[in-house]
């Protein structure tokens, strides 16, 4: 039963604010400066669409897109 | 190569022969000749094609699966909603059973809820992650035509499972009701998908993968992990489609809402989640508003998501510390469900004036809306007491139905009016008012369904717990029944509108892929050149 | 606060990607689910319960073909107006032989988990038959088609075997007379001493009043036994649970 014990304690208190805590701390971290050069850099990926193979004169490829308007 | 193709293909036609032949009952006979009808076919076009010359490898993206994807959530969505708005009469008119067995509530149901989801959201699903993993790591689909045997093969189960359950086969799991060797068949496929977006993940020239690649890549591993532990079963004979659960009783019913409940976590919410981080961007023509937050967003989604299956127990058989965990997890889900909502929503921020302009965002928009609005009313729901007032009512229809239909739904339309004009090569939809049209029949038609259904689930948990001064029950079980019929009649209506909505858009999409609306206004803009 | 940096590698590496989030995922079900299997208080000690009978068993197999678990549950809440409407609340052990479960979740029509005795056959093959002869508020669909579809009793053996493979107690004696079980329970004027011997509290009626055995009969027979098992009077119910 002693596992038991333990997962009861965990779900009912203790376990519960320190998943609680993490949480709060993940978000937290949100707010924290830094790597954000990346970031941009990733969220530009679906703007990009570099197509796969320069050769492209199929008729399975896309019409280019229209290029980004008002982005700061 | 070839003459193993022939074998393998001839070989399979025999067995399935043979298992008809010797079938136990009709599920399965009429299961086996569908197989070799299927292998037969496919025989028979290998034989003609024998010796041809291969065809040139193609390059570039791999579109014509998604062209077939796109036709197929049409098609499957159509097929879905009409079956619902005809259970939900059946509710009302207990008539429109026919006195048949194939007709009844009980197998039309799941019929219903796996169209919706796993023919309409999984197409869904399959084609919109095939088009995004392609345009977000600049290469072509991995694996030459093993998409199309994902595509074709995800068909052949979708028409497996439906046959299955109007002719009674179902191991009654719900969202998991295919039998055996269906189970096998869906699990072949999978990996398949899992091979052909990994191989196109691992072949990217973009170095970051996407967040919305990743949302799409839990979403696959996810569902291979559930499907496997949920349908652990043992078939009563190899020649008959009834099977017998591995697990029973409480243990089952843990892994069958562990099961359930994280179908819609990762089918219904994570693999949609992929679409909606590609295709909000897109539509708004903004990049996400915090890419950090998408990340954050990610891992507290799915590592909370997956405890939450619990509170579909409670005060059931179900130990009470696990009912606890799973409450406590589920209200903490509401956090990064909100984060990721206004992540979606923020991404609009300076350019709300679109709303007014573009209905395709405004389906988005509307549809992170009801995402937002059903991921409070769940966790809600998952308190206990407020639980033992709505479960087993019609409110817990009620909101998956705001979910599916509001989130699900809309979302998806918004992904099929963005796809279908540029898969097609055609510079705009036919038209924008009859998207208009869409917009506002779903909206409405949602609105009534939720509506009524709370009202209805609020009414006979009421109802079924109200005594009086004595201590005696007031009303009998029929009485909460009859009470309901209005509400019937008010949510059939809602799926009406809302099927006419999904129809009108068929229209549209079509007249858009034929290219009806280029003819009628020759005076076309140029062509960008390639 | 290094996590972000090392993220990076998370974010460019599929199969690392996939690794983490498959462990990320599978935690939360190992700890729900796998201490249901070995704590010894998830399933109550009563006296009681046993294998269903031949006839039960198809009868059960045919509640789930029918999908009568989409509109009846079959578990009581501790709450006081379902104790009032339904019965004693359930216990887990009254499904431990329910390969899969038939909990439900949505009641559309009213829990099953005890509806065994309350109705007599008749009343059964009437409401199954017309639902709305007996309950005009009803909305079920009629299922009289069950009355006019003979029952089998050759391919019952497999499916007890199947069931005694994933751990349902039934001996080699019930699966050598399954058959001959099946047909018996129908047969007030049969031998069913030994039948009855093998499954206590077994009932032994023709339930569809026909002649032949019909899946109305196993229908019938499976709705009648649901809740009659377990004797109260030794259930004790544990504080930490």
């Amino acid at each position: 039963m002693d596992t038991y014990s333990v997962m009861r304690e965990m779900a009912d208190s203790w376990g519960l604010l320190a998943m609680m805590a993490f949480f709060i701390g993940a978000v937290l971290m949100l707010f924290r400066p830094g790597a954000k050069k990346q970031h941009e850099d990733a969220s530009m990926i679906p703007f990009r669409e570099t197509k796969p193979d320069a050769a492209d004169n199929n008729n399975s490829s896309p019409k280019s897109e229209k290029p980004l308007e008002g982005l700061s | 190569m070839d003459i193993l193709k022939l074998i393998v293909l001839s070989f399979i036609t025999i067995c399935a022969a043979m298992a008809a032949n010797f079938g136990q009952d009709l599920a399965y006979i009429i299961h086996a000749l569908i197989i070799m009808a299927v292998s037969f076919f496919l025989f028979i076009r290998e034989v003609q094609r024998f010796g041809d010359a291969k065809p040139a490898v193609e390059t570039g993206y791999q579109d014509s699966v998604v062209r077939a994807g796109v036709i197929a959530t049409t098609f499957w969505g159509v097929v879905g909603f009409l079956v619902g708005v005809f259970i939900a009469f059946q509710l009302a008119f207990p008539a429109l059973n026919f006195d048949l067995p194939f007709t009844t509530f009980g197998r039309v149901r799941p019929l219903h809820t796996s169209a919706v989801i796993f023919a309409f959201g999984g197409n869904a699903l399959i084609a919109t992650s095939f088009y995004i993993v392609q345009r977000t790591s600049a290469a072509r689909l991995w694996g030459g035509n093993l998409c199309w045997f994902v595509f074709w093969g995800y068909q052949l189960f979708i028409v497996l499972a439906a046959t299955g359950y109007l002719l009674g086969a179902t191991q009654s799991k719900e969202y998991a009701e295919p039998e055996w060797y269906v189970d096998i068949w869906l699990t072949l496929v999978w990996v398949a998908y899992l091979a052909v977006f990994m191989g196109t993940i691992f072949k990217r020239k973009e170095p970051h993968i996407y967040v919305a690649n990743w949302f799409f890549l839990s979403f696959i591993v996810t569902i291979a992990m559930l499907h496997l532990v949920n349908n652990l079963a043992m078939p009563v004979s190899i020649f008959g489609s009834k099977s017998v659960q591995l697990f029973s009783g409480v243990q089952d019913a843990l892994t069958q809402w562990w099961y359930g409940h994280n179908a819609v976590g990762f089918f219904l919410t994570a693999g949609f989640l992929g679409m909606m981080y590609y295709f909000v961007p897109k539509q708004a023509n903004r990049p996400v508003f915090s890419y950090k937050l998408s990340i954050i967003h990610f891992w507290s989604l799915i590592f909370l998501y997956i405890w939450a299956g619990p509170h579909h127990l409670h005060y059931t058989a179900l130990p009470d510390w696990a009912q606890t965990l799973g409450m406590t997890f589920s209200i903490m889900l509401w956090m990064p469900s909100w984060g990721g909502m206004i992540n979606g929503l923020m991404t609009l921020s300076g350019a709300w004036d679109k709303l007014r302009t573009d209905p395709i965002l405004r389906m988005m928009v509307l549809s992170l809306a009801f995402y937002g609005m059903s991921t409070f009313e769940g966790p809600m729901m998952s308190i206990k007491v407020v639980n033992s007032l709505s479960h087993y009512t019609e409110w817990t229809i009620g909101h998956v139905h705001s979910g599916a239909l509001g989130w699900n739904g809309m979302i998806t339309f918004g992904a099929l009016y963005y796809l279908t004009p540029r898969l097609w090569g055609r510079d705009r939809l036919y038209s924008m008012s009859m998207v208009n049209w869409h917009f506002w029949l779903a909206t409405i038609g949602i609105v009534f369904y939720a509506a009524s259904l709370w009202v209805a689930g609020i009414m006979e948990g009421l109802m079924w717990r109200e005594v009086d001064p004595q201590g005696f029950l007031v009303n009998s079980f029929a009485d909460t029944v009859a009470a309901k019929f209005p509400m019937y009649i008010v949510r059939g209506t809602g799926g009406l509108l809302y099927l006419a909505g999904a129809i009108i858009m068929c229209v549209n999409l079509w007249l858009t892929a034929t290219g009806a609306g280029e003819r009628k206004s020759s005076a076309a803009v140029a062509v960008p050149a390639e | 606060m290094s996590l972000f940096r090392h993220h990076k590698k998370v974010e460019t590496n599929a199969t690392l990607l996939l690794v983490l989030s498959l462990g990320v995922v599978a935690i939360g079900g190992a700890v729900e689910i796998a201490p249901l299997f070995y704590l010894e208080n998830t399933i109550e000690k009563v006296e009681g319960m046993r294998p269903y009978t031949p006839l039960e068993l198809e009868g059960r197999n045919i509640y789930v073909r029918e999908g009568c678990y989409v509109c009846h549950s079959q578990m009581i809440r501790p709450l006081r107006d379902e104790v009032e409407r339904y019965g004693h609340y359930s216990l887990a052990v009254e499904s431990i032989y329910d390969h899969p479960f038939q909990w439900g979740s949505k009641r559309t029509g009213p829990d099953l988990a005890r509806v065994g005795a309350r109705y007599s056959d008749e009343w059964h093959v009437d409401h199954l038959t017309d639902p709305r002869s007996v309950v005009p508020e009803s909305i079920m669909p009629t299922y009289g088609f069950l009355k006019k579809t003979a029952l089998k009793p050759d391919s019952i053996q497999a499916v007890l075997i199947a069931n005694s493979r994933v751990g349902v107690p039934y001996t080699d004696e019930m699966i050598e007379n399954a058959a001959a079980d099946m047909e018996v329970q129908v047969d007030p004027d049969g031998d069913w001493e030994e039948m009855v011997a093998r499954y206590p509290k077994a009932q032994v009626r023709n339930f569809d009043g026909q002649e032949k055995l019909t899946e109305m009969d196993a229908l019938v027979a499976y709705l009648q036994m649901l809740g009659t098992l377990v004797d109260f009077s030794t259930f004790q119910p544990s504080a930490s649970r």
